[in-house]
């Protein structure tokens, strides 16, 4: 378990050079070696779905792979999707919708949508239900993220 | 013109303002308690008991610290100088032998009970070593009913510690004169809030000013704090706690666990910080469950289906222990139970069992979601049995708005249940108006002759918010113009900061984006009450309210000098203090007012010094909210499996002061009863194991299950209790869920009184359907709390 490896974790453009454990998970090493806390770990077994990330374009559990794993792909997090101070469509979209409260499981339905809308911008109301309801939120009740979700999707094929 | 004490135009309450809390939570900047680290910290991590009752033979942490990065494995040999958790809410003396200590003492009574804790350099290795701590027990029979007949907690004490008797007038007579005596035995199951965010806590201590810190609090800051100086002897002064952002209370996060405790000795003893995260595991047989209550209830009712009294002797089922909230679930089980209805008579007495399974504190909606159950299941059946449309039963039993404010000879919470204003009937009326009852009726019935199992269902409750005693706030502005709200209050995702800068901008004359809202800080406020029992709006906000009042007075006063012009005529708009007896004239900005106010200017020095204003609200009396759920169901017959197809909840908060976050409470309290009504359950085989230890087992809704809730917020009884009217408006949306569910899939089968148990998981529903297609008429029989041998 002690035999670390080297590997390079690319997140939101940037290079993170880090040493791992075979077993460490690519969450915690997000979080605890590159230093980027956006990403939660809501149940570290893959139901919840608050740890989601982009790898390769590809909606992850964070939780369920292992940084090693990770290795030189392209990794996105929720803290590359605002540019500077400004947030982008889907993120206004949440706050405007009122599509979270606690915040805790926001970023992992960011990340998920943001993967789901870049494939697929023309997915229908019933299928994108489908894809939200892959990850939990224990506060809203999900209509408003259902809602923010929509407007955004439609802002975004504009 | 308006003289300074007018009240002030509303440009914020009432409004959906978008939410001040957002923009961090949205870019992954939160600073939730996992995301706190200390240089140096130490990780700990719990060894829990595997057996849910045994006598404990011996502890062995030797292999554990034998290695490397370990630097301490505990038991309750280390901690025995620590008293166990105490009570915060609804002390009964008798209960407090049975308190849970830090770690299991000689007995372990649940699986999950910290029996050892490791510290360790890094959080993988302390989960090594913790599986290598070998725990030897002698294993115990566990009690696993609460209805069963009670066993022995420890020698001379009983499992039944207590009974929490309410009632008033007499039971006896009414039952002897009753046309009818219409009885029910209800159950409600074990579920729990489980936020997506497990529990942590960070505590760090400062040998060079004997300061010790608790990072990751939530919910009661204030009042742990006192707790937490009091359990290790120390000055209050000397012990802080700082909340971050929390991901999701619901109740259950930030009541002092053991776990807190834990890391706050051993950062003393250790002179390292230490953080603990709680894994999912650990959060779902650790955490506090919740609502596991069975109730057999029976009402004496007149020939019009008129209540002339309900008698309930309930078992609630508390787990192992008894924690922070004491009897708070009991009391409230047997206080609100009566709801929105004339009950001349009535008795409960509420058997606290203990058990050997996961402690139980409040959820969402403590002892309402479990009695609106009861109290709605038997209105049904009165309907039923005297063969009464089940609104009309309900219009009959109704207390009158002619009523209000009206006296319920019960108190809980250590305060007298006043109702203070509502029309229920009118809401009533309101909420069947909205989903065009008539026609729902008669489009189920055709739908229904044509072999559909759909169905609609009605409940209502009164809630209960606001809990006082005293809630204070100070505001300053700076010499910036930036306006600060510090509280004693917290945050749980609710959107408290921006329902208090809404309230302040309104009464202080500022935009609500210019204030900032301190919460959850013990060191910038000297009490607090937190947040809890749908108070802050009410509490906090009226506090707000008023201190932002004074700190208007205070900058007209100053700015009338500076000025030169007569206070009444100016006003505080935008952030200005300008005159409003003409167009035009001079006014001054309240930045400049501070700064006038300052150390060693003119005003400085005859006002006092600074731009700064307290304000406290106290209040002896809770608010009373209520509502209406209407649900419409259709049953797979099949797969046993509920569709939700229509959900409306129409509830009076007295005053909005945001809409969109009132409707967000009360669609996330929906999702949350949905659960608890058709989803969840923590389920234990006979030995006591927990079977639900994973999020794949413990089933909570997803954006499938939850359907569009049709929400319609009203006004219509401010509470008189406070001046803008505030209810609280948390726990409305989680209610009635059950009750409602449970009459909707009545109709849907077409038998009455056929759910007598939550959650109706699909194999109680299909056991039903069983039942009701064999026409076989549909007995309440009492149910078993636990069905170990039941799988979903």
């Amino acid at each position: 378990m002690s035999e670390r490896s080297d590997i390079t974790l690319t997140i939101n453009g940037h290079a993170h050079a880090i040493r791992v454990e075979p077993r460490r998970t690519l969450v915690d090493a997000i979080r605890e070696d590159c230093g980027q806390t956006g990403t939660h770990i809501g149940c570290e077994h893959g139901v919840c779905g608050a740890c989601t990330v982009l790898v390769d374009g590809e909606p992850v559990r964070s939780c369920l792979m292992l940084a090693v794993q990770a290795d030189g792909r392209e990794i996105r997090t929720v803290e590359g999707l605002a540019n500077g101070d400004d947030l982008n469509p889907l993120q206004r979209a949440f706050m405007e919708h009122h599509g979270l409260q606690c915040g805790f499981c926001t970023p992992g339905f960011l990340m998920l949508v943001t993967g789901v809308l870049e494939r697929e911008p023309d997915i229908s109301d019933d299928d994108l239900v489908d894809v939200l309801s892959s990850n939990l939120c224990r506060c809203t009740g999900y209509q408003s993220i259902v809602k923010a979700v929509r407007a955004a999707a439609a802002q975004m094929r504009r | 013109m308006a003289p300074p004490d007018a009240k002030p135009k509303e440009k914020f309450v009432g409004r959906s303002v978008p939410r001040l809390e957002d923009r961090p939570l949205l870019t992954g900047r939160g600073r939730f308690a996992a995301d706190i680290s200390f240089p140096r910290q130490l990780h700990m991590r719990v060894v829990r008991s595997n057996f849910a009752h045994g006598r404990i033979r011996s502890i062995d942490p030797s292999a554990a610290l034998a290695k490397a990065g370990v630097h301490a494995v505990w038991t309750a040999a280390d901690t025995a100088d620590i008293p166990p958790i105490d009570f915060r809410l609804t002390r009964i003396e008798c209960l407090e032998p049975y308190r849970q200590r830090l770690f299991a003492t000689g007995t372990v009574r649940y699986v999950g009970e910290p029996v050892a804790a490791v510290f360790a350099d890094d959080p993988y290795l302390a989960e090594d070593a913790a599986e290598l701590v070998v725990l030897d027990v002698e294993e115990l029979p566990p009690l696993l009913r609460a209805d069963a007949e009670p066993g022995e907690f420890e020698p001379g004490r009983s499992t039944e510690p207590a009974i929490v008797r309410k009632g008033y007038g007499d039971i006896d007579a009414a039952f002897r004169s009753a046309h009818a005596v219409v009885e029910a035995t209800l159950s409600i199951g074990r579920h729990s809030a489980v936020p997506i965010e497990t529990r942590g806590a960070i505590a760090r201590y400062d040998a060079a000013d004997d300061m010790l810190e608790l990072h990751g609090a939530a919910k009661v800051p204030h009042w742990n704090r006192a707790q937490i100086a009091r359990m290790f002897g120390r000055a209050l002064s000397s012990v802080h706690l700082y909340e971050g952002h929390v991901g999701g209370g619901f109740g259950v996060r930030g009541e002092l666990y053991p776990e807190d405790v834990l890391v706050c000795a051993a950062a003393m003893r250790l002179r390292r910080p230490v953080k603990w995260i709680e894994d999912r595991r650990e959060h779902l047989i650790a955490a506090n469950h919740s609502r596991q209550q069975c109730h057999h209830v029976r009402a004496a009712v007149d020939r019009d289906g008129r209540i002339l009294a309900i008698e309930d002797e309930i078992f609630h089922d508390q787990g192992a222990y008894m924690r922070t909230h004491a009897a708070t679930v009991p009391d409230l089980t047997a206080a609100m139970l009566p709801g929105p209805y004339r009950v001349p008579a009535y008795r409960a007495d509420v058997h606290i069992r203990l058990t050997n399974k996961t402690p139980c504190g409040t959820y969402r909606a403590p002892g309402r979601f479990e009695s609106t159950f009861v109290r709605e299941r038997l209105l049904d059946a009165i309907a039923a049995r005297l063969r009464l449309d089940r609104i009309e039963v309900r219009r009959r039993n109704l207390i009158a708005l002619q009523e209000m404010p009206y006296a319920r000879p019960l108190d809980t919470l250590g305060t007298g249940i006043v109702l203070d204003s509502g029309d229920y009937a009118g809401l009533l009326d309101k909420a069947l108006a909205a989903v065009e009852w008539p026609r729902l009726r008669e489009k189920l019935a055709q739908r229904r002759a044509a072999g559909e199992l759909v169905g609609a269902g009605v409940a209502l409750f009164v809630e209960k918010s606001g809990l006082g005693p005293i809630d204070e706030v100070r505001i300053s502005v700076d010499e910036q113009g930036t306006v600060e709200v510090v509280s004693g209050s917290a945050s749980v995702g609710q959107g408290m900061e921006t329902v208090l800068a809404q309230i302040c901008a309104d009464a202080l004359g500022v935009d609500c984006h210019r204030v900032r809202v301190v919460h959850g800080q013990t060191n910038r406020i000297e009490r607090g009450m937190g947040a809890f029992a749908s108070r802050v709006t009410v509490m906090t906000g009226e506090a707000t309210r008023i201190a932002a009042a004074a700190l208007r007075t205070k900058a007209i006063e100053a700015a009338a000098e500076l000025l030169q012009a007569p206070a009444a005529v100016l006003d505080v708009v935008d952030g200005e203090v300008v005159r409003t007896d003409s167009g035009a004239g001079p006014s001054i900005g309240l930045a400049a007012i501070a700064r006038a106010l300052g150390r060693g200017s003119k005003l400085g020095a005859e006002h006092p010094l600074g731009l700064t204003a307290e304000g406290s609200f106290t209040s002896n009396h809770m608010n009373y909210p209520y509502g209406v759920h209407i649900a419409v169901t259709r049953v797979d017959a099949e797969t046993g499996a509920v569709d939700i197809e229509r959900f409306l909840i129409a509830y009076d908060v007295g005053k909005a002061v945001n809409p969109m976050l009132i409707e967000g409470q009360i669609v996330g309290g929906c999702a949350q009863g949905i659960g608890g009504a058709l989803l969840e359950e923590f389920l234990y085989d006979e030995r006591g194991e927990p079977l639900s230890v994973t999020l794949a087992d413990y089933l909570m809704p997803t954006a499938r299950e939850v359907p569009p809730v049709q929400v319609l917020i009203r006004e219509d009884a401010p509470s008189p209790l406070n001046p803008l009217g505030l209810k609280g408006a948390g726990e409305g949306g989680a209610n009635a869920v059950g009750a409602a569910l449970a009459a909707a899939i009545d109709d849907a089968l077409g038998a009455p009184n056929a759910v007598t148990e939550l959650p109706i998981t699909p194999l109680r529903l299909k056991r039903l359907i069983g039942h009701a297609g064999r026409g076989e008429r549909l007995a309440a029989k009492p149910q078993p709390l636990d069905r170990p041998d039941e799988a979903r």
